[in-house]
């Protein structure tokens, strides 16, 4: 883990943190989402609120369709709520100085770049990384990137292309290239979710220790009960479309905790209760 | 020997094989050589007539090269223009195929009118014929630009140039060097279609000038260097192209999937 200390910029600005620590990470106000419009319409998230504290976990989990990858739409400003607010560090999501990093499901990296380049990337776009992106390239930031690669364990593929790895190691440095750039907020689209069971409990630790070494605030999307229970500390129920959260626990097992953890009997009553809700939203 | 040997060697004996082909059948059928010249006196007409040759291969070369040079940055702008924007594509489509339809032939004796005979008209049906390929190419690697591949750089509030440069631009690559392979050939071809209409200049102005003065093996030497010609410069943007885009031609499906 002392590997983040190598990494510059996590130290710099911490007059800005105390500013932005009075308000919430995260924070949808009535946030709704309806597509189309008259009999047409469409309602994919109805009238939401929630609010995440800086440093949260929060899992979203939901059946397919319940408006779950909707939000994390909203707050990555790939699309607009019809109504209410999304606010992110207090300002409004469609605001550019936003600084989020966001996984899919699909690692989506970029072909014709060597996975450095790939994980690189942000810094190239986003403030303020980007104003001196053109000396940095080569210097402080080569070595932040090789830094968090060498912590997800891909220290020797920061030369390869895309097409040379597989899918665990591709959705690895996808990781990195949500969290390189230190963003306020880290959105995470059922990013394990293509992956094979040993392979996904695998990233599960890396994100575990990613998270407890940076503290990001983080929204997670998935299917998967024990991956939420397993990486957050907060768990959010949606129901079925229109979209709804109806659930809102805390997970208290202190962190950093033990893949063996998934097979104990707490855990598996809570995911148990979690699979209940959900089959229950469903039927209705 | 390993299939790509084969295979190299037995293109290289249809080559071969096809010359010997025509050589014995000239001898054995009698043709004179005012119709059909054999390739060994072909061969030794290129070899005593170099020294004049040489400098009409260089004007066509120089008409191609500058042509098709004007043509890729007229191409690649446009193609930049239609293919970033979905009404933009759609409105000047019509247009373009309107202008891809015109047999080039037609645009030389325009030319000729405008700029008299000479380099000029060259030049431009060089790079008038090339510009439609790369426009299209250039579009349509813009146009299918997979969205999720984009949503990479809009959440981190990329800006429509930001993502057009790091994005669309190396996406569109493949495509733009797969149409400049056809644009050479094709600037090549109006380049010397221009010589042989109205130049004093150029391969294509030597063969015309020859075929009128009866000297047939001189104009199967100059179709001969237009065959050899034509192959370096296709053999060049295919090299250039697998230096460039070798990402697209391997293993892509690992990286968007």
């Amino acid at each position: 883990m002392n590997m983040s200390s190598n990494i510059p910029a996590r130290d710099a600005q911490p007059v800005q943190t105390a500013s932005v620590h009075s308000r919430p990470a995260l924070e949808l106000q009535n946030a709704s989402v309806v597509f189309g419009s008259g009999a047409n319409a469409v309602t994919a998230l109805t009238p939401t609120n929630l609010k995440m504290e800086r440093g949260d976990f929060l899992a979203l989990v939901g059946p397919s369709g319940c408006g779950k990858s909707t939000i994390l739409k909203l707050v990555s400003n790939l699309l607009q709520p019809s109504e209410g607010l999304v606010l992110v560090g207090g300002k409004e999501a469609r605001a550019k100085e936003l600084r989020i990093g966001m996984a899919f499901q699909n690692p989506t990296m970029l072909p014709w770049l060597t996975i450095e380049q790939n994980v690189m990337m942000p810094l190239k776009i986003v403030s303020p990384f980007k104003e001196t992106y053109r000396q940095d390239k080569t210097g402080a930031f080569r070595d932040r990137v090789h830094a968090l690669l060498a912590q997800v364990g891909l220290k020797d593929f920061a030369q390869h292309y895309p097409w040379q790895l597989s899918g665990g190691m591709l959705q690895r440095s996808n990781l990195c290239r949500a969290l390189v750039h230190e963003p306020d907020l880290l959105l995470l689209d059922e990013p394990f979710g293509a992956l094979d069971q040993f392979t996904r409990e695998e990233l599960w630790q890396i994100m575990q220790d990613l998270y407890l070494d940076r503290k990001p605030t983080v929204l997670l999307v998935t299917h998967d009960l024990r991956e939420a229970g397993y990486l957050a500390n907060r768990i959010c129920v949606m129901s079925a479309r229109p979209g709804r959260i109806i659930s809102d626990e805390p997970v208290n097992i202190p962190q950093p905790r033990d893949i063996g953890m998934i097979y104990s009997p707490a855990f598996v009553e809570m995911t148990q209760n979690l699979r209940e809700l959900i089959a229950q939203v469903r039927s209705t | 020997m390993t299939d790509t040997q084969r295979i190299r060697f037995l293109s290289t004996s249809l080559i071969v094989g096809f010359f010997l082909a025509w050589e014995v059948l000239c001898i054995l059928l009698n043709v004179s050589d005012l119709v059909l010249p054999r390739p060994s006196e072909i061969l030794v007409t290129m070899w005593t007539r170099f020294p004049v040759l040489w400098p009409h291969i260089l004007q066509t070369l120089y008409s191609t090269l500058v042509g098709f040079s004007l043509g890729v940055v007229i191409g690649v702008t446009l193609g930049v223009l239609v293919g970033t924007s979905k009404i933009a594509y759609a409105v000047a489509y019509p247009l373009l195929v309107g202008f891809s339809s015109i047999p080039k032939v037609a645009v030389v004796p325009i030319f000729v009118l405008w700029f008299g005979s000479g380099t000029t008209p060259a030049v431009l049906t060089a790079m008038v014929i090339c510009v439609f390929p790369i426009v299209v190419n250039i579009a349509t690697g813009l146009a299918t630009t997979e969205p999720e591949l984009e949503d990479v750089l809009k959440t981190l509030g990329a800006s429509k140039t930001e993502i057009l440069w790091n994005v669309g631009l190396p996406r569109a690559m493949p495509y733009f060097f797969a149409s400049l392979k056809v644009a050479i050939t094709l600037s090549f071809v109006g380049a010397v279609l221009s010589e042989t209409v109205a130049s004093n200049m150029g391969i294509g102005n030597v063969m015309m000038t020859a075929s009128s003065n009866f000297q047939v093996s001189l104009v199967f030497a100059g179709l001969i260097i237009l065959a050899l010609m034509g192959v370096a410069l296709y053999a060049v943007f295919s090299l250039l192209e697998r230096r460039v885009t070798g990402w697209a031609t391997r293993g892509n499906d690992i990286a968007v999937t």
